[in-house]
Order: C-alpha cells, then sequence, then structure tokens
C-alpha cells in the first residue's frame, strides 16, 4: 500500500469531502448575508455536483482495490457490486439534496448540505470495505452524519427527542459491533474479513464456537440496528419521526444501501473463503449431508441462521406494526423494516453467483429510490398541512393532482403491484432465494413474505384513500416548489419506467461481474 | 393483432387520466370510441382466428437472463373472452353514461382494468400473465371505493385484499414452479413441459387452483363478491361479474389445470367418497351453486339477488373445469362467456336504469312503485335477463350450463343431482325478484296515481337501450347458435386435454 494507491481508490470519497467543503466555504464565506433559499440552492446544486464526479469516479474504477502489499489484505474493495453500490449511495444522496432545496426547517442550510455528504463519504467507505476497522470508521462516519441530520430541526422538540433515542441506540449498538469485532480479532489474530472467515472455517481452523457465537451474535446486533432490523428496530419509528424529511429519506435510502452492501461484502467474503477453492466448503457441508450443495450455506453457518430470524421477525413484525400507524412517517418506518425484512431473507440464503448480490443490490436501490420519493411528498404535505397524519393527506388529489399521482406509483410499489419496480424487485430477490435451495424452510420463508406483502398492502391503501377516495377537508391547492416536483416527477417516472423494463437496471448490475 | 386491445385499452387510460377536467361529455366519448375499438379488434381477431389453433402475437425476450419473455398468444378459449371483454367494456361505458363525479378519472380506472383483463387473456408467459392479474386489482380498487354506493370502503377494501390475497398464492405457485423447473423460463408452455414432480405438483395445483379461484367466486372465499358487486358503481359490477370473476376461472384453467395436472389426481385414499383435489374442488362448486342460489332467494336487496345469483353461476364454471372432459369444460368456458353476458345485463338493470331513478335497491320498497307500468322497458329487459339467467332454452346459458350437467354426468352423477337443487332454486329466486320488483299484484291508489304522475321517472335514454339491447342479442344468439362460440372453444379445449393427457 502506498499513498497513491490509496489516493486513486478514495477518490470519490475525497470528492465528496472537498464538495462538502467547498459547500461550508461557499455558504459560510461567500454567501452570509444572502437569503435562505439562494444559499439552499447554490449548496445542494454543489453537492450534487460532487456527487456527479464522484459517480464518474466510481465508474471508472476497475475491478481490484486497495490491499497491504506485504499480505494481500483487501482493505478497500473497488469494482463489482461496490460499484453498484457506491454509485447508488452517490445518485441517491444526490436526490436528497434536491429535495433539500425546497426545505425550511433551518437556517443553517450550508452545514445541513455539508453533514449530508460527509455521511454519504461514510456510506461509500462501508460499501466497500473489507477490513474491520475500515468498516468501523465507515460506519462511525455514517452514523455520526445522521445523528447531526436527526437533530437538525432544531426549533423541533420531536427532532431533538428523535436524535437522541437514535444517538443512544446507536452508540450502544456501536459498542457491541466493536466488541463483536474484537472477539474475532482476538479468535483469528487478523482484522481482514477473508482471514477471519479463512481462521474461523478454513482448512487450519481451531474450535471456536462459543467464542465465535457471542461475537456473531453481537456483530449482528449491531449492523441490524443499522438496516433497523426486528429486534433492534426501535430507533426507527421515532427518528423518521422526527427527522427533518430530506434527513429522514436520507436514513431511509442512502443509509440503508449501504450497510446492505457491507452484509453482502460479508456474505460474499464467507462464501468466497468456503466455497473459493479453499476446499473447506465439502468438508464442512458433506457433515451429516452426503450430497454437496455448491453455492448454499443455509444454517451450516450461524451467520446465516441469525440473519434468518432478523428476516423473519423483521417482516412479521414491521407489517402488523405498519397496520395500526396512524402517522404516516412511523408507517413508513414500520414499512422499511418490513422491507430489511425481505432483504436480510436475500442474505441469509446467500449464494455466491451474481444473482444474490444482484437481486439484493437491485432491490435495496429501488427501494431507495422509492423512499426518497415517498419522503418527498410526505415532506410537501407536512408543510402545507402541519402534520404528517393519515387525514393530512386527505383530498391531495384535488389539492395537488400530480403530487397525488406520485404518491399513489410510489406506494403502489412498495406494495410490490406490478408493473412498478417494487413487484419486479420483489420476483427478482424471491427467485434468487429459491434458486438457491428450494427446501421446504426456504419455501415457507418466501411463502411468509410473500403473504406479508399482500398484508402490506392494506396500510399503503389506506394512504391513497385518504388521497384519492375521501373527501377532502381543505381544498386549498398545494404549491410544490418546482424543482421538488420535477424530482419527484422524475422519480416516479423511473418507478414505472424501470418497472416496465426490469432488463435495463438489472443488466446494468450485472455488468458489473464480468468474470463471472 | 388482438395484442392493441391491451395497447389501445391501457393508452385510453393515460389519456383520460391527462385529459383536462370538467369535459364529461369528451371523457365520455373518448372511453366509448376507445372500447368500441377493443372490441372491433376482439371481433376481428375471433374471426380471423376461426379454424387456427394456438397462434402466436408477439414473442419478445422481456427479461433475457431468467427466461421471461413478453408473450402474447391467442387460442379459441383466449379469443372468446377477448371478445367477452370487449363486449362487457362497451356495454360498461354505456351504462357509465351518467357518471358525472370525476369522470375522466373514472374511465381511465375503467380502461386500465379492461387492459388488464385483455392482458391475462392474452398471456401466454406465468410471469406476464400475473403482472396483468395485479395490474387488474387496484382499479377495482378505486372504482368502487370513490364511485360505488353502500358501505364501499368496507366493500373495496375487502375486494382488494381478497384478490391480493389470492393472488399472493399464485405468486408463491409461480416462485416455487419457476424454481422447480430449474428456473430457466417463465412461458406456460416450456412450464408445462418442464416436467414438475408430480409430489411437488400436488401441493402447488391447490394453492394456485384456489389462489384464481378467489376471485372466481369459489365458496367459502365468495364473500367478497355480493358485498363488492353491491358496492360497486354499476359498470364496476358488469365488469367484475362479467370479466373480473372469470379472470379467476380462466387462471384456474390456464394455470392450475395445464401446468399442475398430476395435481387432480387420486391422493390414493379417499375419505366420505373424497380422493383427490377434484372431488374437492366440485363439491366446493357443487355448495357454490346451492348456497349461492339459496341465499339469494332470500335477499331483501334487489343487487344481492344478482350478487348471489353470480356465486351460484360461477360454481357451474368450476363445476365445468373438474369434470375435466370435452363437454364439461366446454361448457365451462361457454358459462363463463354467457354468465359474463347476463351477470352484466342483470347488473345494468338493478343498478343503472333501476336504481337510478328510484334510489333504492329494497325490494320491499320497488313493490309499491309498479315498475313494470311505470318503466316497463326495464321490466321486460329484466325479464328477458332473468329467462337468460334461469337457463331457459334459447339463451346461451341453457347450451352452457346443459354442457356442464352431461359433463358432470359422466363423471360423477351425485354432482348432477346436486347442481339440479340449485337451478330449480335459481328459477324460483329469479321468479321471485321479478315478481317482486315490478309485476306486484296491488293496484296502485289514486294518490299514488297522483304522486306518480308528479314525479315521473326519467325516460331511459339511449345509452340504455343500446347496451340492453346489445347484451340480450349476443345471449340470444349464442343461445340459438352456439356454433359461432363453440367451433372456437371445442378445438382449444381438445388440444388443452390432450396436454394435459386426459
Amino acid at each position: 500500500m502506498n499513498y497513491t494507491d490509496l489516493f486513486r481508490v478514495t477518490l470519490p470519497e475525497t470528492a465528496l469531502e472537498v464538495a462538502a467543503l467547498l459547500v461550508l466555504l461557499v455558504d459560510l464565506g461567500l454567501l452570509r448575508n444572502a437569503a435562505v433559499k439562494v444559499r439552499a440552492a447554490v449548496a445542494a446544486l454543489l453537492g450534487v455536483v460532487g456527487c456527479g464526479v464522484g459517480l464518474v469516479l466510481v465508474l471508472q474504477q476497475g475491478t481490484g482495490g486497495l490491499s497491504f502489499e506485504s499480505t494481500h489484505e483487501l482493505l478497500l474493495a473497488t469494482g463489482g457490486f461496490t460499484a453498484v453500490a457506491q454509485a447508488g449511495v452517490l445518485v441517491l444522496t444526490a436526490l436528497t439534496l434536491l429535495l433539500v432545496i425546497d426545505t425550511d426547517f433551518t437556517r443553517h442550510v450550508g452545514e445541513f448540505v455539508a453533514v449530508i455528504l460527509m455521511a454519504a463519504a461514510g456510506g461509500l467507505l462501508i460499501s466497500g470495505a473489507q477490513d474491520l476497522l475500515v468498516i468501523f470508521v465507515g460506519l462511525e462516519l455514517l452514523s455520526l452524519g445522521l445523528y447531526i441530520l436527526t437533530a437538525f430541526a432544531k426549533s423541533s422538540g420531536r427532532s431533538a427527542e428523535a436524535a437522541m433515542k437514535y444517538y443512544l441506540f446507536g452508540g450502544m449498538s456501536a459498542a457491541f459491533l466493536l466488541f463483536g469485532f474484537s472477539y474475532l480479532y482476538g479468535l483469528t489474530g487478523s482484522t481482514n474479513l477473508h482471514e477471519i472467515l479463512l481462521g474461523l472455517y478454513g482448512p487450519h481452523a481451531a474450535q471456536t464456537a462459543p467464542l465465535l457465537y457471542v461475537a456473531i451474535v453481537m456483530i449482528a446486533a449491531g449492523l441490524g440496528f443499522k438496516v433497523a432490523a426486528v429486534p433492534f428496530h426501535l430507533w426507527a419509528p421515532d427518528a423518521y419521526e422526527g427527522a427533518p424529511a430530506p434527513a429522514a429519506a436520507f436514513i431511509a435510502s442512502v443509509s440503508k444501501v449501504a450497510s446492505f452492501a457491507l452484509l453482502i461484502s460479508i456474505g460474499t467474503a464467507a462464501l468466497h473463503v468456503l466455497d473459493g477453492g479453499h476446499g473447506a466448503m465439502r468438508v464442512l457441508l458433506t457433515q451429516g449431508n452426503t450430497a454437496p450443495q455448491p453455492n448454499y450455506l443455509g444454517f451450516n453457518i450461524p451467520w446465516s441462521f441469525v440473519l434468518t430470524v432478523f428476516a423473519a421477525a423483521s417482516m412479521l413484525l414491521g407489517n402488523l406494526a405498519a397496520l395500526a400507524q396512524t402517522s404516516v412517517r412511523r408507517l413508513l418506518a414500520y414499512s422499511a423494516i418490513a422491507h430489511a425484512g425481505y432483504v436480510l431473507l436475500g442474505l441469509a440464503f446467500f449464494s455466491y453467483s451474481p444473482r444474490s448480490a444482484g437481486a439484493i443490490l437491485y432491490y435495496v436501490l429501488t427501494y431507495g429510490l422509492t423512499t426518497i420519493g415517498a419522503f418527498g411528498v410526505i415532506g410537501v404535505v407536512e408543510r402545507a398541512t402541519g402534520s404528517d397524519k393519515l387525514d393530512a393527506f386527505l383530498g391531495l388529489h384535488k389539492r395537488s393532482p400530480l403530487l397525488a399521482a406520485v404518491l399513489l406509483v410510489l406506494f403502489l410499489s412498495l406494495a410490490g403491484i406490478p408493473p412498478l419496480v417494487g413487484f419486479w424487485a420483489k420476483f427478482n430477490l424471491f427467485a434468487a432465494v429459491l434458486s438457491v435451495s428450494n427446501d421446504a424452510i426456504c419455501m415457507g420463508l418466501v411463502a411468509l413474505a410473500v403473504a406479508m406483502s399482500a398484508v402490506s398492502l392494506y396500510y399503503y391503501l389506506q394512504v391513497l384513500k385518504r388521497a384519492y377516495v375521501q373527501p377532502a377537508v381543505d381544498e386549498t391547492p398545494i404549491k410544490v416548489h418546482p424543482v421538488s416536483l420535477i424530482v419527484l416527477l422524475a422519480i416516479a417516472a423511473a418507478v414505472v419506467l424501470l418497472g416496465v423494463f426490469p432488463a435495463v437496471l438489472q443488466g446494468w448490475i450485472a455488468g458489473f461481474y464480468p468474470a463471472m | 393483432m388482438l395484442a392493441w386491445t391491451i395497447y389501445l385499452s391501457f393508452a385510453g387510460a393515460l389519456l383520460l387520466a391527462l385529459l383536462p377536467k370538467g369535459n364529461h361529455a369528451l371523457a365520455r366519448w373518448l372511453a366509448l370510441a376507445i372500447a368500441v375499438g377493443g372490441l372491433a379488434v376482439g371481433v376481428v381477431g375471433f374471426v380471423n382466428g376461426m379454424g387456427q389453433g394456438l397462434t402466436e402475437i408477439v414473442n419478445v425476450p422481456w427479461v433475457p437472463s431468467m427466461g421471461i419473455h413478453y408473450l402474447l398468444a391467442a387460442d379459441g378459449i383466449s379469443r372468446t373472452l377477448v371478445l367477452l371483454t370487449g363486449i362487457a367494456a362497451v356495454s360498461g361505458v354505456l351504462f357509465s353514461w351518467n357518471i358525472e363525479v370525476r369522470t375522466n378519472e373514472f374511465f381511465a380506472f375503467f380502461l386500465a382494468l379492461i387492459g388488464g383483463v385483455y392482458g391475462v387473456f392474452l398471456s401466454f408467459d406465468l410471469f406476464l400473465l400475473f403482472v396483468f392479474y395485479e395490474i387488474a386489482i387496484v382499479p377495482k380498487y378505486f372504482l368502487i371505493a370513490i364511485w360505488g354506493s353502500t358501505r364501499r370502503e368496507y366493500a373495496a377494501m375487502k375486494l382488494a385484499l381478497y384478490s391480493f390475497v389470492g393472488s399472493a398464492m399464485v405468486l408463491i405457485g409461480l416462485l416455487a414452479s419457476y424454481a422447480a423447473s430449474g428456473s430457466h423460463s417463465t412461458g406456460l408452455v416450456a412450464l408445462a413441459h418442464a416436467g414438475l414432480p408430480v409430489s411437488f405438483q400436488m401441493w402447488c395445483f391447490p394453492l394456485v387452483f384456489t389462489g384464481f379461484a378467489i376471485l372466481a367466486g369459489m365458496w367459502p372465499f365468495h364473500t367478497w363478491a355480493p358485498t363488492g358487486h353491491v358496492a360497486a358503481p354499476t359498470a364496476a359490477s358488469m365488469l367484475l361479474a362479467g370479466v373480473v370473476m372469470k379472470l379467476g376461472a380462466y387462471g384456474c384453467l390456464r394455470v392450475g389445470i395445464s401446468l399442475f395436472p398430476h395435481g387432480l389426481d387420486p391422493w390414493g385414499f379417499s375419505f366420505i367418497g373424497i380422493g383427490s383435489w377434484r372431488d374437492v374442488f366440485a363439491l366446493l362448486a357443487v355448495i357454490g351453486i346451492v348456497y349461492g342460489a339459496l341465499v339469494a332467494l332470500v335477499q331483501t336487496d334487489f343487487k344481492f339477488v344478482i350478487g348471489y345469483s353470480s356465486v351460484s353461476h360461477m360454481g357451474f364454471v368450476l363445476l365445468g373445469l373438474m369434470t375435466l372432459n370435452q363437454i364439461g369444460m366446454t361448457g365451462a368456458v361457454l358459462q363463463m362467456f354467457s354468465h359474463g353476458i347476463i351477470a352484466g345485463l342483470l347488473f345494468a338493470i338493478v343498478g343503472r336504469i333501476v336504481y337510478e331513478r328510484t334510489h333504492t335497491r329494497q325490494l320491499a320498497e320497488l313493490e309499491t312503485m309498479h315498475l313494470s307500468r311505470r318503466m316497463p322497458f326495464a321490466a321486460w329487459a329484466f325479464v328477458v335477463a332473468g329467462m337468460a339467467s334461469m337457463g331457459l332454452p334459447g339463451f346461451s346459458g341453457f347450451v352452457a350450463e346443459l354442457q356442464v350437467l352431461i359433463g358432470a354426468w359422466m363423471v360423477k352423477p351425485w354432482w348432477v343431482a346436486a347442481a339440479g337443487v340449485g337451478i330449480v332454486v335459481g328459477v324460483a329466486y329469479t321468479w321471485r325478484a321479478l315478481q317482486k320488483a315490478f309485476f306486484t299484484d296491488s293496484r296502485p291508489s289514486a294518490h299514488e296515481l297522483e304522486q306518480e304522475h308528479k314525479h315521473p321517472f326519467a325516460a331511459i335514454t339511449w345509452p340504455e337501450v343500446t347496451g340492453v339491447v346489445l347484451l340480450a342479442t349476443v345471449s340470444l344468439v349464442v343461445g340459438i347458435y352456439p356454433r359461432i362460440l363453440l367451433d372456437a372453444i371445442e378445438p382449444a379445449v381438445k388440444a388443452l386435454l390432450e396436454g394435459v393427457g386426459r
């Protein structure tokens, strides 16, 4: 490793950090006396440019990464699914920034945009991280940004409360994570994902079971918190409810994409060790089972078992709790928990083929896109009505037909109605899960997921019913900022088009795996 | 060619959604033009398809990496049902001529639903079929919830959830069979030839069949149907009974029976005479026939009578499917067509012609209104529709139900004995409704005559006359000369039965 390589590999992160500093410089220096609206627009546009530059840099990086020269232990990966996740992080960040232009919850727009950019840099970092220390640094960079963003509406008590809860839970989970990491290091003497897994499951693995289980549970707790998996989901409804709308959108999309990318890294590393030429896979899988099943880990490693439990619990609790919500933000939070459950199912039944990673990335990217749009609509409605309750959406089709149409498309997509992208994402994910294994357990879990998404239609329709069916209390038109409207319409159009032509995005993602 | 029915309907839906609000007349005429266009395409496709078997219309790779194709094709069954959809769409627009609230949105949802229905009937890729099947769910919800009557939000949500649960079961079956067949293709033909294991078919068949049959109103999953029909605006109840319930029955036939034929094999043991899924579903169908008829007999709401009669008539379709012989299944497909026309006519008379003028559907109140005198057109139209519904010779229902019964007799005579009870009760409830609503014995008092004179009912409009004439004529023509449709249906059923090895 030399500094040139380091610089080359972290160019996208650097672009974001430079953009963040530039935003601060311009906002606090040049535009000190300008109107808030102007400052917001300039800051957001600078940020979008930074994301654009980062995107170009990400797409130019080849497959490979940064490793220690002496040991070839990978620190940061580039290319492959890392590039897909990083591109997703950048695009979703840019969309969030465009929604910031039309905000009035704070006068400190420069700082808000800068913190978003820095948190996104953390997201980029963990998307490619292959080393426990890098993972932890990236996670903290992302998380600290998110705590600040949540608290940014300083005049709102709810915002402060949400940030406090988020911070306390987050700090606790980071401690768990670090504790688990320390055990892993103690067990294997390495901080590199591949080395650790080789140490645990490789041909020379020592008997490490009890300590390993403790470590896995600790790490699962820490990462489960990031993706809001049951039982570590408690922060999500409060954070989604209290945070300013763009911050909530950022938490729901960018942070999710990055965290799931990290989980994919772990899954891939595990499979690489168990299946990729180390010969351990066969040994492991033929114990008590004569037919070797390549590419499939199942419950043979406890990690998959933990993820399966998380997945089932999240699908059930997320969907059922969402039924009872009266606040649309809390409803979206529980729906996010449910969606995390579906994705975790994909991670629990993960295979060393582009299929699994591709399906998961497809799911989280399109989910992130949809949910940013949803929070965009909620933000506009909230400013017009002062509330995010279900009844705030009454008669939306009269007050703003376009906004209502966007809401219709996005929520139906979240419910998984074809031909919208949410349906294809689910189908693709579940098909990938079943392609790994179609035994009774796996089939049952997929059936549970499909059944739960039937349940979810009910609560999405509760919002749409207010918007389209029930009579309006107040029929004054809602004005939408032109930029926000264009962004929201673009997101809705993307949700429709990606759903009608699913092969486009899928082919693009698959294009990052030339070797396989 | 037939694919244009789909594109035309969706394009029309989009156009109507974008149309400036407030111009009701334009929206109506546009919707009518598109519906007529769809029907014309359907008729041309039907005529051109005569004597041809399964013809491919479009086949382009949709998601090549997963073997999913945008594959539209048609055989005699598809063409018949596309024809039905076209007729139902045109008459539905005609009977919605009086919609004044959010007119263009109404027709946009209406045409989106129609487009989805056309799509299901023409899809020969299971994934594509499922996509169209789900597209049809959401417009139904909004049509009922926004423009409906009696407990509309409850009925709309119930309908949407029943449909979605049914389609979730289908989706599980789709995913499972895709995985079990080796994940190469979702084409119906490819899946049917994939050699799915018998044990797999044994559990997947009932799952998928039930999922579709929920939408076909199979007892005991029928409860969405009466409430949904009653709450829906007239055009939507016509579509629900006319074509949406057929979506379910079509799915049972095209997906359930064709893909998982071994699911119908005997279990190898029998319990109180039931030894296979075939017996189970036939029993449920017979229960549906009798139960629907008996419940229709005691309804106080005119529309509920028709709603439950739909459950009863759809039982014949399911019973016909379970005969698994040429004549019974031909009868089932013909019954789909026939019931689509007749139920549409009945709902149009009750929901549009009568209700919009009397503002009540309670038979007890209608009894006092002497409708046969004040609305002779409605009364005689209902006499015709009622006769068709009872299955009198000369109407399409007779040919269809007779074939189903003959087919069933060849398998198990007691099915026919039980279904016969349903037919007798069917005569009774139609008679009762006819008498109570239109032909009461009591003479109007002088005071009543004066009141009637002061508040005459609005005159029957031309769309209503056109719609009634269209539907009644179709039922009569098919009843008198069923060969028109049978020539298309019989070869298709034959090919299908050969495909499943029966």
